[in-house]
């Protein structure tokens, strides 16, 4: 740390001197919530993280389209699909340029070796870089990259070609994640050759629109334009994250000027927001789903008629009300409205206690039962408030005569416990990492994630599921899409979860702020914004 | 005073072991692992799981795991982040500049207003004086600290627009770190108004950590000038014909300051957790945050390296505290 810290603060003399003295600098404040973990984007799963490091520094072969999910040409300019859909080829941009520092001048523009470098460092355990640092290539475990990609062959200083072990189409979406960040192999071969491998993650090097020109801990970090940045230069000039962890505090410092933009308000200050002139704040849908899963392992929610009768006694828009505050609108399906493939014509099932009541007989509970109910301890983006959602939920059901006892514990032990499927009715939900629907259903409801447990229904419908890997094996968009719109409907029908909410984010700017999009992934990227006086 | 001082220090060792075994078995007490809190809703594969644990080396039995952390505490190694994988001591020593410097100020507040407020409240004991310094700071003492920082925060910065919101230094200042401590780097870095910026963003911060400390100090002052005042030797000083403000400040603050010196040293760790909510909402960036979001994370080591560092100053604060008493008051040193 003591190295990298002094050579931050080095290479904060050689930014400055690279920008020069002028003193019109615009200067974009941004009001973050933590520290990030690193700047590898490679080892880590936050989003405060990749804020940090991937959003400012960093290019991939292709991205998500500012704003949107989907896939638009990054350090690749165009990519074909074999026929098979086992070979993509991506047709590399030339004259990228690196960040120029003090401590590393590359002497050329990114390449195929870079793209080499960058995944292969992940995905074979041999590459000389795969043990620096002594982490975990998390996202890259997460999305099975390992067992997606089989190997990245280089046709050309500009091709270069995945060969995948069977036809994947998530893999496309996959590559415009975080992890699949770009970096320099010249960078990394000059730290290898002096023996401090470990500086490429502290002091990252990328083709992104920002360069890192000083990071302290849990107080500032601070970014210069990438003059050279291959989309153009930023409007901005300096980019400083002022580090906030108290979201009361972030809004004081909004209102007053200290900074331009801030995320994660509280959900009671919003309304004051609002009506503050100084303040414009945006909105969006949130991708991800706040659910209830039945444990489907287990009776009597192995049975159908119980699982549709509970969600019929389920009040979901006093929950919306009492629990979001405004900030959320009624799930019905497990994938959110924004994402492609969303079927709209699913019919949600509606309150109705009495039709419950009727139900459950039917299933051969005319006096209800007695059931558990988990409730996680901690606040999550798709759920404010677990606990007061678990009251209300007891409260509905106890009305068609389920008696819900509330469970809970810490965390990690929830997490740990419902993987294990030890309960028997259970809340949770999901935030989406790539835009496809694959990544929600597939990962939350499908057969192979009903063994390892992140399917916490337990729920594996045969038909379901062939439908999903049909989709998953399938390239073209719009026959996956009749695929996902059709298990939509048996999932319904089926009603494994309580499908309860989809959140809508809130992200305050100041008035002076134009050009900002916000991300359907919850990501900050300033990029494009530009303030006006 | 050298055997004084042998026989305290021989109090400090056993105190360091219990420490080091309290921390540990304390943060693997509470339930929930680091791999697991990591993973999240996505969660890890048994095979993710085992390389991971082997990586942070969690595979290995408990006991094992105490043996080779305080092994390494001997030689100086406090272990690596989980989360960062920075060593403990460099994290910690980036951060603990921050908290020093706002402890300090904090303790300079507490001090330079306490103390004068409990000499003159012990002197016009019973006057209207004397019940406001008694009112404000029991309320003082009763403060909730976030709501405190917050409504100072509403008040000065935002309603007056007196001092900043939060954080060390204007954004616009890029001073460079050489030794920590703001106010020294912002001269170090001749910026124009960087120092003014610096100590403009301690004054809340100061005044809502030192509240606590700065109410503790005034009672204790007052009433132990009180006791001081009613003894004979006071009425002997006076009968000399000593002027009033001699012997109140003489021969009444120096014995009546005994109690208010020990009372200092237990402050110090009043100003240290106190610190925790202090930075959280000031964002300023020293190690009560860090540890707080060390114990979410289950970072072992920096909860373990983190607080065994606390422990050791507490522990030292309170040696030269206890050393301080002989300079104060001979008897101390001579008694025993």
């Amino acid at each position: 740390m003591k190295i990298g810290l002094k050579l931050l603060a080095s290479a904060t003399m050689a930014a400055t001197l690279a920008t020069g003295a002028a003193a019109a600098n615009k200067t974009f404040v941004y009001c973050s919530e933590a520290s990030p973990e690193g700047f590898n984007p490679a080892f880590y799963t936050s989003g405060t993280s990749f804020d940090a490091s991937s959003r400012p520094m960093f290019n991939r072969l292709v991205e998500f389209e500012r704003g949107g999910t989907s896939i638009v040409p990054g350090l690749a300019e165009s990519w074909s699909v074999s026929p098979d859909g086992m070979t993509y080829t991506f047709n590399l941009r030339k004259n990228v340029k690196f960040h120029q520092r003090k401590d590393f001048r590359p002497s050329r523009d990114f390449n195929a070796d870079d793209v080499l470098f960058s995944i292969n460092r992940q995905l074979l355990d041999s590459h000389p870089y795969h043990n620096v640092s002594g982490q975990e290539y998390a996202y890259f475990g997460y999305m099975d990259m390992a067992n997606i990609i089989k190997s990245v062959e280089k046709v050309d200083d500009y091709t270069v070609k995945f060969h995948l072990n069977s036809a994947d189409a998530t893999f496309i979406a996959n590559m415009a994640m975080d992890f699949a960040s770009i970096f320099s192999a010249e960078q990394a071969d000059m730290y290898m050759k002096a023996g401090t491998p470990e500086q490429l993650d502290k002091i990252p090097v990328g083709t992104g629109p920002f360069v890192l020109a000083q990071y302290k801990k849990d107080s500032v970090i601070r970014y210069v334009a990438h003059t050279a940045y291959w989309e153009g230069k930023s409007k901005i000039d300096r980019l400083v994250f002022s580090i906030t962890p108290d979201a009361s505090v972030r809004y004081a410092k909004l209102k007053k000027g200290e900074c331009h933009h801030m995320p994660y308000p509280n959900p009671s200050d919003v309304a004051a927001m609002k009506s503050d002139s100084d303040i414009n704040i945006l909105q969006s849908n949130g991708l991800n789903v706040g659910y209830l899963a039945f444990n489907t392992q287990k009776a009597p929610f192995d049975n159908q008629l119980v699982r549709q009768a509970l969600n019929i006694a389920t009040d979901k828009e006093a929950i919306l009300d009492a629990v979001y505050q405004g900030a959320g609108e009624v799930a019905k399906n497990p994938i959110p409205p924004t994402m492609w493939s969303y079927n709209d014509d699913v019919v949600d099932y509606e309150y109705n206690p009495e039709m419950a009541k009727e139900l459950l007989a039917e299933a051969g509970f005319p006096n209800g039962f007695e059931t558990d109910l988990w409730a996680m301890p901690v606040q999550r983006p798709y759920n404010p408030n677990a606990k007061r959602m678990a009251e209300l939920i007891q409260e509905d059901w106890a009305k068609v005569g389920v008696k819900a006892n509330i469970v809970s514990y810490e965390w990690g032990e929830y997490l740990d416990r419902t993987q294990k499927g030890e309960h028997e009715t259970m809340m949770l939900g999901w935030t989406g990492d790539n835009g496809d629907p694959d990544n929600f259903m597939y990962v939350l409801l499908g057969c192979p994630a009903a063994e390892s447990g992140g399917n916490r229904a337990f729920w594996c419908d045969e038909e379901f599921n062939g439908l999903l890997e049909q989709a998953k094996t399938t390239a073209d968009v719009e026959t996956r899409t009749e695929l996902y719109k059709e298990a939509q409907v048996i999932f319904k029908d089926q009603a494994p979860w309580i499908t309860i909410a989809h959140s809508v984010v809130f992200e305050p700017v100041r008035k002076e702020v134009t050009g900002y999009k916000m991300s359907p992934f919850g990501q900050h990227d300033f990029y494009a914004v530009d303030i006006t006086e | 005073m050298f055997q004084f001082f042998i026989r305290r220090l021989g109090m400090v060792i056993p105190t360091f072991i219990g420490v080091s075994l309290l921390t540990f078995s304390l943060i693997h007490l509470i339930p929930g692992d680091p791999v697991t809190v990591m993973g999240g809703e996505r969660g890890f594969s048994e095979e993710q799981r085992q390389e991971i644990e082997a990586l942070l080396g969690l595979d290995k039995p408990l006991w094992q795991q105490y043996i080779r952390y305080v092994g390494n505490v001997v030689q100086g190694d406090l272990g690596t982040s989980f989360i960062t994988r920075e060593p403990v001591m460099d994290e910690f020593l980036t951060l603990f500049p921050a908290t020093i410097e706002l402890s300090f100020f904090a303790a300079l507040f507490a001090f330079c207003v306490g103390l004068p407020l409990g000499i003159i409240a012990a002197v016009k004991r019973g006057s209207f004086f004397d019940h406001t310094v008694m009112t404000i700071s029991l309320a003082g003492y009763s403060m909730p600290i976030f709501w405190w920082g917050l409504l100072l925060i509403l008040f000065m910065s935002i309603q007056l627009d007196i001092t900043p919101v939060a954080g060390r230094l204007d954004v616009l200042y890029w001073v460079d770190e050489v030794t920590g401590f703001m106010i020294i780097d912002a001269w170090l870095s001749g910026e124009e108004g960087a120092v003014r910026s610096a100590l403009s963003h301690l004054f809340l911060p100061s005044i809502v950590l030192g509240t606590i400390p700065m109410a503790v100090i005034a009672r204790m002052t007052r009433s132990s000038m009180l006791e001081v005042l009613g003894e004979d030797y006071i009425r002997t000083a006076r009968a000399k014909g000593l002027s009033k403000f001699r012997v109140v400040m003489k021969h009444g603050l120096r014995n009546a300051l005994i109690p208010v010196v020990t009372v200092i040293g237990l402050q110090v760790g009043t100003l240290l957790s106190g610190a925790i909510l202090t930075e959280t909402i000031f964002a300023w960036p020293g190690i009560g945050k860090w540890l707080i979001e060390a114990i979410g994370r289950r970072d072992y080591p920096v909860v373990q390296g983190g607080l065994l560092i606390i422990a050791t100053i507490i522990i030292i604060v309170n040696l030269l505290v206890d050393l301080t008493y002989g300079i104060i008051n001979p008897r101390v040193r001579h008694s025993k």
